[in-house]
């Protein structure tokens, strides 16, 4: 089996360097920085801090040196999904790109370069400490599930078996919009919270003021989520107050303030953005989400 | 002709004393020593719309000033308490007038003595170089209205005073109109500015940011509607106008959230979330704009 990792930075290295752990599996990896993929090439692409893993794996910044491969697994930032895959369709013209990608609209950006896509959501996190070395902050699980009828679920359950083996748990479901708007909603409804004021998780969730404003966005998420009959895996809600307490993410930053605060572009128009736009084509009022997106948006254009 | 104490010496408060300080006696209370010796020593410098430099009399204590006819309160609202408590006591006779952004600025001064009150609103805006030295830059008005134990003619009295200096003013039979018209171009604009880190430029009349502002605007006009309050002006007009000027003024509350001074968060927006509450009307996305201003002020040197 043959896989290729499109987009190597934190998430996409966690995969690739487990996967490269399979005697099965042919790793590859396309990524926009030189001198990560040549540490990658020279010296393996290394993990470290919730695992200790060193992968083996062919890396490129060339998408025409790429083979073809079963499956693609697109780990880029949301706003260069479209630029990431239309460079390495050709790769993936018999195979399966799956997104592991935060935000909505992701599998739609896929759906109009590639022919089969599978939709996904994971939980792991990491940083890039120097190119090659990943720390690995968060173990966590991934849900894959096929995007539309041309995806069987048994191709699905083919990948999900060989993250898992590699050491990256994830299950194959018949529906995996449930986890991912679930991480949507919870993303959306605490990230550009913490953007726009400075505080962390923990601080946004003890300011009465600011946990019922999260409260009001989780409301419309899972509303837009309703109408959609999509069933979340779990309550948004739950996890926020999970994450608030002091021993599991009350001092996170999250990383819409370090976006903001290094001035980079963030995943706004995925997450609020896209709930708002999901929101119109349902009928669902955001006027919450609209607001939060109206002044992220802001934010960026003051750079 | 009048005399006039200015209480607090800001950009307002130094544009308010210079100006007089043209036409009439004034003095001007000031928190530091230093502040109150350099003014003394060197008069108060204008530039801008205007240059020449004015003498004033300065000084930390309110006892040390003359009984003057007229206190102006400039201070900025975040230390209103502070200014007021220092009244307590002093200027017997005089008239007090507040100038402070927002609402309730009156009743925080009415708690600390029994002077006749004066309410207004300004639109005037400078930057201040130093402790003595103010550039005039927007000479746009200030309103002035009746307020405890005045008349309009009182206020008539004030705004010619302050035309005379060189100052545009406004007398109003009732400021509420105008002071809500403020409010929530205020509420809005101030805060959007501040958690964005927007100069007041035309974003605030596009898209996105410009739904969100007209949203916004929406909610203050029927906040102000519920409580019985006809609008002076449509605060989205103003929003439109000001953003086409050309030089995009940085609000005071961006100013202070880049400095991580308190803001006037309280008597601006947290205000018109009151007064809508009181009068029964929902005001979701001010709630929101409110909230996050008073968590990026809890969040300073974070």
């Amino acid at each position: 089996m043959r896989i290729c990792v499109v987009g190597c930075g934190a998430v996409g290295s966690l995969f690739a360097a487990n996967l490269a752990q399979l005697d099965d599996v042919e790793v590859w990896a396309y990524d926009a920085s030189q001198a990560h993929v040549d540490a990658i090439n020279a010296n393996g692409l290394r993990l470290s801090g919730a695992g200790e893993v060193t992968g083996r794996l062919n890396a490129t910044t060339d998408a025409s040196a790429l083979p073809p491969c079963d499956y693609g697994i697109v780990a880029t930032k949301a706003m260069h999904t479209d630029a990431a895959i239309a460079a390495t369709a050709h790769a993936f013209a018999d195979g399966y790109v799956a997104t592991v990608q935060n935000g909505l609209g992701n599998e739609q950006t896929l759906a109009r370069h590639v022919e089969r896509v599978i939709r996904g959501t994971t939980f792991p996190a990491g940083k890039i400490l120097e190119p090659g070395h990943v720390q690995w902050d968060v173990k966590g699980d991934t849900t894959l599930g096929p995007y539309d009828e041309r995806t069987p679920l048994e191709v699905v359950e083919r990948l999900a078996d060989a993250c898992t083996r590699g050491g990256m748990p994830t299950k194959a479901v018949a529906d995996a919009r449930g986890p991912q708007w679930r991480k949507v909603i919870f993303n959306a409804s605490t990230n550009p919270i913490g953007a726009l004021t400075g505080l962390t998780h923990g601080r946004v969730c003890e300011r009465p003021d600011l946990r019922a404003l999260v409260g009001g966005l989780v409301d419309e998420g899972k509303a837009v989520a309703a109408a959609q009959d999509i069933v979340l895996d779990a309550d948004p809600e739950d996890l926020i107050d999970h994450a608030a307490q002091k021993h599991v993410a009350y001092d996170h930053k999250a990383s819409m303030l370090q976006d903001v605060e290094a001035k980079r572009q963030t995943e706004i128009d995925y997450l609020n953005g896209g709930i708002a736009r999901f929101g119109r084509e349902y009928g669902v009022p955001t006027p919450l989400n609209d607001a939060i997106w109206a002044l992220v948006k802001g934010v960026e254009a003051s750079w | 002709m009048m005399s006039v104490c200015v209480a607090g010496a800001g950009t307002i408060g130094s544009l308010l004393a210079g100006h007089l300080g043209r036409v009439t006696d004034v003095s001007v209370l000031v928190r530091r020593e230093e502040h109150a010796r350099a003014l003394n020593r060197d008069g108060l410098r204008v530039s801008g719309r205007a240059d020449f430099t004015a003498r004033v009399t300065a000084s930390t204590e309110p006892a040390d000033l003359p009984v003057p006819d007229l206190v102006i309160v400039a201070c900025k609202g975040s230390d209103l308490e502070g200014v007021a408590a220092r009244l307590e006591g002093e200027f017997d006779g005089a008239t007090v007038m507040t100038i402070q952004n927002g609402l309730g600025a009156e009743e925080v001064v009415a708690a600390r003595g029994a002077w006749p009150l004066l309410s207004s609103v300004t639109f005037m805006s400078g930057t201040r170089h130093s402790d003595t030295h103010v550039e005039y830059i927007l000479d746009t008005e200030t309103w002035i209205g009746p307020n405890r134990g005045t008349t309009a003619n009182d206020a008539r009295l004030v705004a010619d005073l302050l035309d005379t200096s060189g100052l545009k003013a406004q007398a109003f039979d009732d400021l509420r109109p105008a002071q809500w018209s403020k409010l929530v171009f205020n509420a809005t604009v101030n805060g959007v500015a501040a958690l964005t880190g927007l100069p007041h430029d035309p974003h605030f009349a596009g898209e996105p940011l410009g739904d969100l502002v007209h949203a916004l605007v929406d909610e203050g006009k029927a906040a102000a509607a519920a409580s019985g309050v006809e609008l002076w002006e449509d605060p989205w007009e103003m929003n439109v106008l000001a953003t086409q000027r050309g030089s995009a003024h940085s609000p005071s509350m961006l100013e202070d959230v880049r400095a991580q001074r308190p803001t006037e968060v309280e008597l601006i927006n947290g205000s018109l979330v009151r007064a809508a509450h009181a009068a029964g009307v929902p005001v979701p996305l001010q709630e929101t704009i409110y909230a996050l201003v008073r968590g990026k002020e809890a969040g300073y040197s974070a």
